[in-house]
C-alpha cells in the first residue's frame, strides 16, 4: 500500500488541505500535486480584497510555504495542465503528452469563471478575477482617477469595487437584477451594501445589463441595454463561476452541475475522490444536494476525502460559512439563506455599519449574515450546528445581550 | 530570529524560529501545527486559530481589536487568556513567547 501513488489534480484550498491531511492521516506513499497554476496553493479570497488592494505580497498569501511540501514529501508539479484521465489503465495525461500513473486520484479542480458573451468582450482591459495572475493584471490597470466598470454585483464584484476604490479608481458596478447580491441575501442586506458603496463613492447601477463593450484594441466604454454609455479604462466581469468538471465528465464520471460525490467525497469511481467548488454533494443540515463555492467547503470536504483515501471513512457534514470584507464592513455568514421565508434584523441596517440578518424557513433558523457582529455570527453558528432556533422577537431586541438570546 | 514555543495539550512542545512581522498563526501553519486551522487565512473571520497565551506573556501583547474581542468571547473553550493567533505579530520583544494550543478548534 505504501507504494501506491495518490495524484491530486488542482492547486487551490482543497488541494493544499488534501496534501496536508494525507500526511497527517498517515499516508506514507508518494503524493503528487498537479496544478495548472504557476504558484503553490494560495488563499484565494484576498485576491479581491487585501491582495488586490496591494496590502500583501504573493508569498504572504500562500496557504503553506514551499518547505512544508518539501518536508511532507509532496511532489508539486506547477504550471502543468491535465488533459485526460484514463480510468481503465489508471494514469492521467499532461499537456505535454506525458503520462502520470496513479492508484488513487483526487479531483480538486475548483471552478472557472463564467465568460461574458457580448461584443467587445475580447478587448484589452476586459478582465476576470479568479487566479493570482488575474489580480496582478488588474493591478497593472489600476491607477488613481482611472475608471473601472464592474459587471456583476455579487460578492466578488463588490469586493473588487471596494478594493479598486481604495486604490483611488472611479468605480461603477453594473448589476442585471434589481439589487446587488440578489441571489444570496435579503433585500435589507442588499440595501446596506448599495448604501455603503455609494457612501464610499462607487456608482451602483441595478436592473442594467451590458449590451456591448466598446473600443479599438483597448476597452474605452461599456454600453448598457438602456443605451447608457459608461467610459471605462478597465472592465472586470464578475458574473459567477462554473464547476471545473469537464475532465471528470470526459472520463465518464457522474457529473451534474459539478462532480457528484457521496458523503465520503467518493465519485462514481471508487479510486477517485473529489472535493471543493467542483463537487455537487448532499448537505445534511439543509437536506439537499448542493454545490458550494467556499473555503470552508474546500478544506472540510478535502479532509473527508483524505480520510477516505487513507481508509478511514468519516462523512463530510459541516455547516457552511463564508465571509466578505468590503471597506470597514466585515460580513460573516453562517448557513445558507436560500429558501428563506422571513428575516429578522438585529441592529440598524439603514444608517449604521453593524447589524445581523437572521434568516428563517418554516420558523426554523437557517442562516445569518452578520456585519461587524462577530458575537451574533459565532452564536448563530453554534445554534445552527445544534439545530436550535431562538425566538425571532428576542433576536430583534438589542436590549437583550447576545449570550442571553436563547434563554 | 525570535522563538515562539507552542505547547500542545498532549504535552508536546515545539520551539519555532519566526521572522519578525509574521503572525503567530502563520508561524504555526508553516510549521504544520495541526491544532491551528486558520481557515480564513488571517482575516479574523473564522475563529479557528484560537490559542491561549501563557499568563507570563499576556501583558506583553498589543490589546485585541474590538472585532477580535467579540470573536474570542464566543469561541469554544474561551478563557481570559484566549487570543486569535492571526492577530498577533511576532516581534523581537516577543522572543520566547509561550503559546498553549487547544485540543481542537471547536
Amino acid at each position: 500500500m505504501s507504494h501506491e501513488r495518490i495524484v491530486i489534480i488542482g492547486g487551490g484550498h482543497a488541494a493544499a488541505q488534501l496534501a496536508a491531511s494525507l500526511r497527517s492521516e498517515g499516508w506514507t506513499g508518494p503524493v503528487s500535486l498537479v496544478s495548472a497554476e504557476p504558484s503553490l496553493p494560495y488563499h484565494r479570497p484576498p485576491l479581491s480584497k487585501t491582495y488586490l488592494a496591494g496590502a500583501q505580497h504573493s508569498d504572504e498569501i500562500l496557504i503553506r510555504p514551499a518547505h512544508f511540501y518539501a518536508n511532507a514529501n509532496i511532489d508539486t508539479m506547477l504550471g502543468v495542465r491535465v488533459t485526460a484521465i484514463n480510468r481503465a489503465e489508471k494514469y492521467i495525461t499532461l499537456h505535454n503528452g506525458a503520462r502520470l500513473p496513479y492508484q488513487k486520484l483526487a479531483l480538486v479542480t475548483g471552478a472557472v469563471v463564467r465568460k461574458i458573451a457580448i461584443s467587445g468582450a475580447w478587448l484589452d482591459g476586459v478582465l476576470y478575477l479568479r487566479e493570482m495572475e488575474d489580480a496582478e493584471r488588474i493591478r497593472e490597470y489600476a491607477a488613481p482617477g482611472k475608471r473601472a466598470v464592474i459587471l456583476g454585483g455579487g460578492y466578488t464584484g463588490l469586493e473588487t469595487a471596494a478594493s479598486l476604490r481604495k486604490l483611488g479608481m472611479e468605480v461603477t458596478v453594473v448589476e442585471a437584477s434589481s439589487r446587488v447580491l440578489q441571489r444570496v441575501t435579503a433585500p435589507e442586506v442588499s440595501e446596506f451594501y448599495t448604501r455603503i458603496h455609494q457612501e464610499e463613492g462607487v456608482e451602483i447601477l441595478t436592473g442594467s445589463a451590458p449590451a456591448s463593450i466598446n473600443g479599438k484594441s483597448q476597452v474605452e466604454s461599456v454600453t448598457l441595454q438602456n443605451g447608457q454609455r459608461i467610459s471605462a479604462d478597465l472592465v472586470i466581469c464578475g458574473i459567477g463561476v462554473l464547476p471545473a468538471d469537464s475532465l471528470a465528465e470526459d472520463a465518464g464520471l457522474k457529473v451534474d452541475n459539478g462532480i457528484c460525490v457521496d458523503e465520503f467525497a467518493r465519485t462514481s469511481d471508487p479510486d477517485i475522490v473529489a472535493a471543493g467548488d467542483c463537487t455537487t454533494h448532499y448537505n445534511p443540515f439543509y437536506d439537499r444536494t448542493l454545490r458550494l463555492e467556499s473555503v470552508q467547503n474546500a478544506t472540510d470536504q478535502a479532509k473527508a476525502a483524505a480520510k477516505t483515501l487513507c481508509g478511514k471513512l468519516e462523512p463530510y457534514k459541516s455547516l457552511p460559512w463564508f465571509w466578505s470584507d468590503q471597506y470597514d464592513a466585515k460580513l460573516q455568514i453562517a448557513g445558507l439563506s436560500q429558501g428563506y421565508d422571513s428575516v429578522v434584523i438585529r441592529g440598524d441596517h439603514r444608517e449604521a455599519r453593524s447589524f445581523a440578518a437572521f434568516y428563517f424557513q418554516n420558523e426554523k433558523l437557517i442562516a445569518v449574515d452578520a456585519i461587524n457582529r462577530s458575537k451574533e455570527y459565532l452564536m448563530a453558528r453554534r445554534w445552527l450546528s445544534e439545530g436550535r432556533t431562538p425566538a425571532p422577537e428576542r433576536l430583534a431586541d438589542e436590549s437583550i445581550p447576545v449570550q442571553e438570546l436563547m434563554l | 530570529m525570535p522563538v515562539v514555543e507552542f505547547h500542545s495539550k498532549n504535552g508536546a512542545t515545539r520551539r519555532v524560529h519566526v521572522a519578525a512581522g509574521t503572525s503567530v498563526m502563520q508561524a504555526a501553519v508553516n510549521e504544520g501545527i495541526e491544532e491551528i486551522l486558520a481557515q480564513c487565512g488571517g482575516a479574523c473571520a473564522c475563529g479557528t486559530c484560537h490559542v491561549f497565551i501563557d499568563d507570563a506573556w499576556l501583558g506583553e501583547l498589543d490589546a485585541a481589536s474590538d472585532n477580535e474581542k467579540d470573536m474570542i468571547e464566543f469561541v469554544d473553550g474561551a478563557a481570559p487568556n484566549s487570543r486569535l493567533s492571526c492577530q498577533i505579530r511576532v516581534t523581537d520583544e516577543l522572543d520566547g513567547l509561550v503559546v498553549h494550543l487547544p485540543e481542537s478548534q471547536g
